[in-house]
């Protein structure tokens, strides 16, 4: 079911900037041309009936209920599917056409079911909304005959087109009775989502909507994007949270809090209960769609598992005990000045939160470098996007992604690297696929067959099939390529960019052993590939790049970003729509807690501490003195505790047990410390080495705005009251009071005034903005008050872009008899991240448990079948997964995802990261694997361990 | 635990991998200066000593050429470059 609050005109918006003005109902009516005659009404007030119509998806004409008058016109035309044409004369409404719209909701109601049980939720229906504005009062047919509601005839035989409710998905049903094959579903799932996995079986009355081929949903390709669930007007397909609760009263929008393409949802509520989320057709990133995530997996904040009492412990081997927040903070704050006193102000330090709001990450580093007087703040953009920071601010003068989403309709073709945007941005990768269905061309740089390679309707042009470790070698021979091939953008270079840096760069990649052949045994990518999608970059027209964590968790993650944007600038693809470098943020606000000034290095708005103009401008309004030197990173906080120098942590938000690499190294490490502070929903890995717990709250317990991986910032709003007793931020604030530094905010909204007034590219940033603009776009100050889509139009934000030079330097992660294989990681759809959240919700039943990854003939080669379990070890140590045969992998190459603890996946990662940033290298790891028989030695001794922390938890629940 | 000069090896890793990214720049001085620059930039204070005690105490082994010349001149009074 649509939104309850949305007003929907029918068929999508025209993109045309011509007018036509033509007559309906007696008024002249002005609209873009390729309108349809159903938009143009109802932009004009006048609503036609319809049901299969749905400004989401294109016009189809099947349900008959949209038929109008247009002089001149034979019978009765359908106005989804008729544009408007100047001087056309409409009517639509008459009694004939009352007439003709009454005989077609007879027919439909006489095979629908009643369904008193859901009467309130059936009565927001389309279909009954429609039968009352149409005016149907008797259904002359009567309710025998054949029919789809029955499982039995009147004469006691089954019904062969009754087909049973498929309630196998744990979100929603599928309930053909009430089906009346409008086909939006089916619409749905091609045009939004780009699965295909509907279709209509069957012909004339046979007809009927199938998963697949004609399975249950669950058992189908259904990614469970609840695309068609939110289109169908009858309650065919229907929320299962909103049969059970019913009929939603209000609704407000908000923001997800999962993945970076930022989703905006209304959030549909019954007074403090969330009844659905239903994606707004007005978020500027999503444009109504969403994912199995965002859409259905938020039983995670009402979970049993959510602590909400503050607790506090001397030692970790001792029991928690519940205490009051004022005793929490006291012994917090008391602690932390404790260990200033004994071991320096450099020896504690925090983490803020990539999943907290802006307004929360910016009150953490305030804390920090005002409040505990140093620059030990850091943020999960260590581990994920560390090297887009600084290899964009290196090459343009920005550490963000130039383009919006939108900008992808507008590429002609697409490169992707090292991103799985299916799995790790569906929402966007639905558009990049309407976009490839149209025609554009797709490169994929990628170890693995990931799935937009080839999907309906899709198949890449050249999937680059390189092996982990090597894209730096593959980006310098694809500038090769383009340099000695004669297709550098030769003007754009001139005009918009610095010409010693790019003479240097351009010997650099003209030298032969960048070429694709010297290339080729390094990479693993046939050379005459390279070459041929090279060429496809550098002249197929627009020509954009999507990348991920592939690119940068590795130890040239810095080097492959410069990289890339050094291509971008050659070819003159950036400054404009449908072009740019897109790197595909992870988290909900990992963009906005690095806006924020979350690296130890850097102010909000990206300015190094020891800029003394700015470090002035925050010691003015912070009222302290603040230091000039950077401080310590997460990895080397860990290095400082086993050095005995740095003693205790705030971390908010964020599990670093579980996410970081290497992780007997990060636990002895918070072993060594003496105060560790974790605040967050559940009792996580990282809570279990912690001697505070304060209990967060959830993104629907709070105001404040999220920014996306397109610099959106959009508002999170609060739904419902705390169920911990107080917003994120509330507790920093508390924290800092007791620590002595004065924090006074009453809302989040006058944080935000005070990051605008402090920081230029959010100038004209605040709360009431984004409610009159829907989101912005930074930077939002004078020169763009509307905020920026595309950056870098006129110029490069450091001026004249930077070529920088990118020589390959193999890692120092090398197979060897030993380890002879490479392991890589990433992520599925259905889980997110450590699974923090979506383990907590049924988002389990698609992936239960991680496994690896492994090609058959690797595995052939050990005696492993599939579901075998199986050790893998590493120079790390050693963890046991069950294994699943797939040739998506290449020989050679093994995968796993690390979405449970249990897995240990980062036990077995190391400690080599990026040269510039310390963004661990997760994606290249040598391993062994074979056949093992029962769980590793850290596996066992982390069962133990667990059992016993969530024992010491239970005891402080039972006081 | 991790010994004193485990985390001294780590450092000379970092700096190493640093050096490694600026050995493609031809002119000496920029690479040097390069390293120079960007330990100064991103390393916080009490690792750079390490790293310096490091050098001036035990020569600085394991150290490549480039990372070598580098801390040296860290090393050197006035420390910013």
């Amino acid at each position: 079911m649509l939104s309850i609050v949305e007003l929907d005109f029918g068929t999508p918006k025209s993109a045309s900037k011509q007018a036509v003005t033509l007559s309906i109902d007696g008024r002249d009516v002005t609209v873009p041309v390729g309108t349809s005659v159903l938009r143009a009404a109802s932009e004009a007030g006048i609503e036609i009936p319809k049901l299969c119509a749905t400004e989401l998806l294109e016009a189809f004409g099947s349900c008959r209920l949209c038929l109008v008058q247009i002089e001149g016109m034979k019978g009765y035309p359908a106005s989804c599917t008729t544009p408007v044409a100047a001087g056309m004369k409409v009517t639509t409404h008459s009694p004939k056409l009352g007439d003709v719209r009454r005989g077609v909701m007879e027919l439909y109601l006489s095979d629908y079911p009643v369904d008193e049980a859901h009467a309130d939720v059936a009565a927001q229906s389309e279909l009954m909304k429609m039968a009352a504005v149409v005016g149907v009062h008797e259904v002359r047919y009567g309710f025998g005959g054949a029919n789809h509601v029955h499982a039995e005839r009147s004469d006691g035989t089954l019904n062969p087109l009754f087909r049973a409710k498929d309630e196998s998905n744990p979100y929603f049903t599928f309930d053909a009775s009430k089906c009346i094959v409008c086909s939006r579903c089916v619409r749905a799932c091609d045009e939004q989502q780009g699965t295909l996995a509907l279709t209509i079986q069957g012909r004339g009355f046979d007809s009927a909507v199938v998963a697949s081929q004609n399975e249950a949903f669950m058992d189908s390709e259904c990614v469970s994007c609840g695309a068609c669930v939110q289109a169908c007007p009858t309650m065919a397909l229907t929320e299962k949270s909103l049969l059970a609760l019913g009929a939603p009263e209000r609704s407000a929008v908000t923001t997800c809090a999962y993945c970076g393409v930022g989703c905006s949802f209304r959030v549909e509520m019954k007074g403090e209960q969330v009844v659905r989320m239903v994606p707004n057709k007005d978020g500027g990133a999503n444009h109504g769609h969403s994912c199995v995530k965002g859409r259905f997996a938020i039983g995670y904040v009402t979970h049993k598992d959510r602590i909400l009492k503050p607790m506090i412990r001397a030692k970790i081997s001792d029991p928690w005990r519940e205490v009051s927040w004022e005793e929490a903070i006291e012994y917090t704050a008391s602690e932390f000045k404790r260990i200033q006193a004994k071991y320096g102000r450099d020896s504690i330090g925090g983490i803020t939160s990539s999943r907290c709001t802006n307004e929360e990450t910016y009150l953490v580093q305030k804390l920090v470098r005002a409040g505990f007087g140093n620059n030990n703040v850091d943020t999960c953009a260590r581990v994920c996007h560390s090297p887009t920071g600084y290899g964009l601010k290196q090459t343009l003068g920005e550490s963000a992604g130039t383009q919006d989403f939108d900008s992808v309709m507008r590429a002609d073709v697409i490169m992707v690297i090292g991103a799985n945007p299916t799995d790790g941005h569906p929402v966007f990768a639905s558009q990049m696929k309407r976009r490839l269905r149209e025609g554009a061309k797709l490169i994929v740089a990628d170890p693995r067959r990931i799935d937009i390679v080839r999907s309906p309707h899709i198949q890449a042009d050249y999937h680059l099939k390189l092996r982990p470790g090597t894209n730096v070698a593959l980006l310098n021979s694809l500038a090769h390529v383009i340099a000695t091939e004669g297709l550098i953008d030769e003007e754009f270079v001139r005009t918009r960019c610095e010409a010693d840096a790019f003479a240097k760069w351009r010997a650099f990649v003209c030298a032969e052993h960048n070429s694709p052949e010297a290339m080729e045994n390094v990479t693993g990518v046939p050379a005459r590939d390279v070459r041929a999608a090279a060429r496809l970059y550098a002249t197929g027209g627009n020509a954009a790049i999507y990348y991920g964590l592939g690119v940068t968790e590795h130890s040239q993650g810095s080097t492959a970003v410069m990289g890339i944007a050094n291509l971008a600038m050659a070819t003159g693809n950036i400054g404009r729509e449908g072009v740019g470098v897109n790197p595909l943020r992870g988290q909900n606000n990992v963009q906005g807690s690095c806006d924020m000034g979350s690296f130890p290095h850097e102010f909000p708005g990206y300015r190094h501490v020891s800029d003394a103009a700015t470090r002035q401008l925050f010691e003015r309004d912070w009222g302290v003195s603040l230091r000039d030197e950077p401080g310590l990173r997460i990895p080397n906080m860990f290095e400082a505790a086993l050095d005995g120098e740095f003693k205790a942590l705030y971390i908010q938000g964020e599990d670093i047990a579980q996410s970081d690499p290497n992780t007997q190294h990060v636990t002895a490490a918070l072993t060594a410390m003496e105060c560790i502070v974790v605040q967050d929903l559940f009792l996580c890995e990282t809570a279990k080495f912690a001697h505070v717990f304060l209990p967060g709250s959830s993104f629907l317990e709070k105001d404040g705005t999220f920014t996306n991986a397109e610099r959106r910032v959009s508002r999170v709003r609060k739904v419902m009251q705390p169920k911990n007793g107080y917003a994120d931020w509330e507790i920093t604030q508390l924290l800092s009071n007791a620590m002595g530094y004065p924090m006074n905010y009453a809302h989040p909204s006058q944080i935000m005034d005070e990051i605008a007034r402090l920081t230029p590219t959010f100038q004209g940033v605040s709360f009431a903005r984004i409610d009159e603009l829907g989101s912005i776009q930074w930077p939002c100050n004078a020169e763009h008050p509307d905020g920026t889509p595309t950056m870098h139009v006129h110029e490069f934000v450091r001026g004249k872009g930077k070529f920088m030079l990118t020589e390959y330097v193999p890692t120092t992660e090398k197979v060897n008899a030993k380890f002879p294989l490479i392991l890589t990681t990433g992520r599925i759809l259905s889980q997110y991240n450590v699974g923090a959240q979506t383990r907590r919700t049924q988002n389990s039943r698609w992936h239960s448990e991680d496994r690896l990854e492994i090609h058959p003939q690797d595995a052939e080669d050990r005696g492993i079948k599939d579901g075998d379990w199986v050790g893998i070890e590493s120079r790390a140590g050693q963890t046991v997964l069950r294994a699943t045969l797939s040739e998506r992998m290449q020989p050679g190459v093994v995968y796993t995802t690390f979405h449970f603890p249990f897995s240990g996946a980062n036990v077995i990662t190391t400690e080599n990261s990026d040269w510039a940033t310390n963004c661990p290298e997760y994606k290249v790891t040598a391993v062994q694997v074979m056949r093992v028989n029962q769980p590793s030695d850290w596996q066992q001794r982390y069962r133990a361990f667990s059992e016993q922390q969530q024992e010491l938890l239970a005891e402080a629940a039972a006081k | 635990m991790t010994s004193r000069s485990g985390s001294v090896d780590r450092l000379v890793a970092m700096a190493n991998d640093i050096a490694n990214y600026f050995h493609s720049e031809p002119d000496r001085k920029l690479a040097i200066d390069g390293v120079v620059g960007h330990i100064m930039r991103f390393w916080e204070p009490r690792m750079r000593s390490k790293l310096i005690a490091y050098f001036t105490e035990h020569g600085g082994e394991g150290l490549s050429e480039l990372a070598h010349a580098a801390v040296a001149k860290l090393a050197s009074p006035p420390q910013r470059a």
